[in-house]
């Protein structure tokens, strides 16, 4: 009888070491010590709005040229990795050798029948057959990789965006077999080697993370339009897709567009103009 | 009740050291890739999953199997299974330890795991699963160990013990269920948008499962004065054969409905696995391998002079476990990748460092099994010998 | 026998649970160091928070204030002082580095002593390091 007493004293002792522990973390978690009271957490004066961010490319302006400067300003600015750069030995020494399969990359080109892989049509017009197609993430209304993710790391902004916080991200690459796009790319490894330039407006990865298209979210925030916008020549537009007055709906009101993978019910919000 | 384990024999140390030394090369491998990312793997872009999410797929069903000798003896009172039950139990519960250590090597982030817990996310079929695979394993390891300090000491197991093992039945299958809908949700990937993925998955669970139970039976009968009893495995390989024809007969369903709607999303999966696609063929002597075997196999236990044949029942086993690792470890998961959305296809192989890892993950769920039949095969020599 | 065993191996237990000031006591303790304010930091005298308050609490400020730019877009932050501030370590002038120009002196010096290891840096850049 005794020593069945001592035994369970000593389990409630123990639970009860465990509570005290625990008491400064919960003690700091519920107290508020930077007077939240007077502070204000606003977005930038002059920042560009929407109540859903919509993107437009005209195929027909969109040439050779114009995707290579889209994709290289996109991913220049976004510090994007490119495992075709020669590593500076200096700086990062025993480098091992990549896997151009483990790429990373934002906005890049497709064939008209990767692109749009159920549109597969035998005689299609020769036209398209050869024209670049710039594909991205879609920034769905109804995304799956968001629904996907187990942390709410890639979450939907209430303007539509669809983001990731790379810091929450623990890089179970669910979102990745839920994009019906392909448009997410994982850190296989650490990516600051392969980076020509660093910019120091946007930061770079950590390895372990995926990440994929943001539209520029802290261009827009700034009141300035997406680095691809700028250097597409007039063949992006991005803007709010539901306001009938804006550009976007103009152009869709005006021309014949497709999307990709349509059926799936995702609910693109990237318009291909034919 | 632990210090059973410590006192074994020379082989039974021998065993011991040698699953340590494996873990051991498991775990220094895995420091390489903790410091250096997943890019000593054969993952890719297009192929984002690979071998340790195809054996956590795969060790589920191992743990979800272990249900079948719970059924029968606590639903249906079928004695002959009294002797494997917590066998069954045990084995869930080093397969449940293997899942949950395949989830953590294959993040890129490990050290933020626990924001799964932080920011719960009831739209995310990954936060169910990470609920039901440790509700089961917290259930099996309660249970079973409950149940063999009783028997040891002589005594009813505590009252409570039965409506947790009730609860036990549904978290099996709820286990495998929900890891089916992780992929079988998903709008873009047309290999796994099937219905019947969840009970194909549960059928070669079911087959799996009870069949590598079988190989454990013949192994402890070899090793320890404790005997699972021939009818137990009898009765065993008759479930293992219904659910080896389940599974085949599921594929077989799959393969029809892809394979005569050709519908191309769906279609270009079935025929990269068995055919090959644009000249890529990497699986396709893997999955005739598994066909092969998993068919074979439920011929043999079919025919009831080869099930009984003592010596060939664990080679029967081996081969319908084998195929079924091949099945839902090589194929499933790759073939879901392969082509990929925009179909281009890029093939999948693991890479030396990967396949140590995985090899470390199952030499520590093997030493878990170990410790653990260690102690109920112990408990049962003293209680019944 | 076996009390021998068990004050064996709680003298051995205690005495592994003190390491750290064993350690201490045969090594040299540094006074801390005092964060320097270098540059714009140390004629604008207006931070977001009071010094102290800084110093303790400037950790989860950051978690709040990454949460606010990444998930909400909210990315000016008023101080109960009155002043704005734009809610990043790095880009910009009115950055926590825009004005504390020194990271090597301003936050490594302590996190160094501290022995803290935030991975900030993984991902943000310095500017000044960058050319």
């Amino acid at each position: 009888m005794m020593k069945k007493s001592k035994r369970s004293f000593l389990k409630v002792a123990g639970i009860a070491a465990i509570g005290l522990g625990a008491f400064p973390a919960i003690h700091f978690a519920s107290s508020d010590s930077h007077g939240t009271a007077h502070t204000v957490k606003s977005p930038n004066e002059g920042a560009l709005l929407a109540h859903r961010w919509g993107m437009v490319i005209d195929t027909n302006k969109i040439t050779d040229e114009v995707v290579e400067n889209i994709v290289e300003a996109c991913h220049k600015a976004h510090n994007v990795p490119d495992f075709n750069h020669e590593v500076d030995e200096e700086k990062y020494p025993k480098t091992r050798p990549v896997n151009h399969k483990q790429e990373v990359k934002w906005i890049w080109e497709e064939g008209f029948h990767y692109a749009f892989p159920d549109k597969e049509d035998e005689f299609l017009a020769e036209r398209f057959h050869d024209l670049p197609f710039l594909v991205t993430c879609n920034h769905c209304k109804n995304a799956p990789c968001v629904k996907a993710c187990p942390t709410q790391a890639t979450f939907k902004r209430e303007d539509g965006i669809v983001l990731m916080d790379f810091h929450r991200c623990i890089g179970c690459r669910f979102c990745m077999a839920a994009c019906p796009y392909g448009s997410r790319s994982f850190n296989f490894r650490d990516p600051r080697p392969f980076i020509d330039e660093t910019v120091s407006t946007f930061p770079t990865r950590s390895k372990g993370v995926v990440e994929k298209c943001n539209l520029c979210a802290e261009r827009l925030a700034k009141g300035e339009q997406p680095h691809c916008v700028e250097a597409s020549e007039g063949a992006i537009v991005v803007g709010d897709l539901e306001d009938p007055e804006s550009e976007v709906r103009v152009l869709l009101n005006e021309h014949y567009t497709i999307r990709r993978k349509q059926s799936l019910g995702t609910e693109p919000s990237v318009y291909y103009i034919m | 009740m632990l210090e059973i384990a410590i006192k074994g024999s020379k082989n039974y140390w021998l065993w011991i050291v040698f699953l340590l030394a494996v873990i051991g090369a498991g775990g220094i491998v895995y420091i390489d890739q903790f410091t250096n990312g997943l890019m000593i793997t054969g993952m890719s872009r297009d192929v984002s999953w690979g071998f340790y999410i195809a054996n956590f797929t795969f060790l589920v069903g191992v743990a979800a199997g272990g249900v079948m000798v719970v059924i029968p003896f606590y639903l249906h009172d079928y004695e002959k299974f009294h002797r494997i039950t917590i066998l069954g139990e045990f084995l869930a519960v080093a397969a449940l330890v293997m899942c949950s250590l395949f989830i953590i090597v294959d993040l890129g982030q490990p050290t933020r795991m626990l924001n799964v817990m932080l920011y719960p996310s009831p739209k995310s079929i990954l936060f169910y699963d990470m609920l039901v695979l440790q509700g089961y394993l917290i259930l099996n390891i309660v249970i079973g160990w409950k149940i063999l300090e009783a028997e040891r000491n002589q005594v009813e197991p505590p009252f409570w013990t039965k409506p947790l093992i009730y609860l036990s039945i549904p978290f099996a299958i709820g286990i495998h269920t929900v890891t089916a809908y992780l992929y079988c949700g998903l709008p873009g990937r047309g290999f796994w948008l099937t219905a019947i993925l969840a009970p194909r998955f549960l059928a070669s669970a079911f087959a799996a499962g009870p069949a590598f139970l079988i190989i454990l039976c013949y192994i402890i009968k070899k090793f320890t004065k404790f005997d699972p009893g021939w009818d137990a495995m009898q009765t065993l390989s008759k479930i293992v054969c219904y659910a080896i024809i389940a599974n085949l007969f599921f594929f077989l369903c799959e393969v029809f409905v892809v394979m005569y709607s050709n519908i191309p999303g769906h279609a270009a999966h079935i025929q990269y696995l068995l055919f090959g696609y644009h000249g890529y063929n990497a699986l396709v002597p893997w999955m005739w391998t598994s066909l092969t075997l998993m068919g074979t196999g439920a011929i043999f236990l079919l025919i009831p002079q080869l099930r009984n044949n003592k010596t060939l029942l664990p080679v029967t086993c081996a081969m319908i476990v084998f195929g079924a690792w091949i099945d839902k470890g090589l194929g499933m998961i790759s073939g879901g990748f392969v082509p990929s959305p925009l179909h281009h296809v890029t093939e999948y192989a693991p890479t030396g460092p990967e396949i140590i890892i995985t090899l470390g993950v199952y030499g520590t769920g093997f030493l878990v099994l170990t410790i653990l039949y260690k102690l109920a095969t112990q408990v049962k020599e003293e209680v019944h010998g | 026998m076996n009390k021998n065993y068990i004050i064996t191996g709680l003298v051995i237990f205690v005495l592994a649970v003190l390491s750290p000031f064993w350690f201490n006591m045969i090594t040299d303790t540094q006074a801390a160091p005092e964060p320097e304010l270098l540059g714009k930091a140390k004629t604008e005298k207006k931070c977001v928070l009071e010094k102290y308050e800084m110093r303790a609490n400037h950790m989860s400020l950051l978690d709040e204030w990454r949460d606010s730019v990444v998930r909400d877009a909210d990315r000016m932050y008023t101080a109960a002082n009155g002043h704005s501030f734009n809610m990043s370590l790095s880009t910009g002038e009115n950055s926590c580095l825009g004005c504390h120009e020194d990271k090597a002196k301003f936050c490594d010096s302590c996190h160094t002593y501290a022995s803290v290891d935030p991975y900030c840096w993984e991902c943000h850049t310095n500017p000044k390091e960058i050319k």
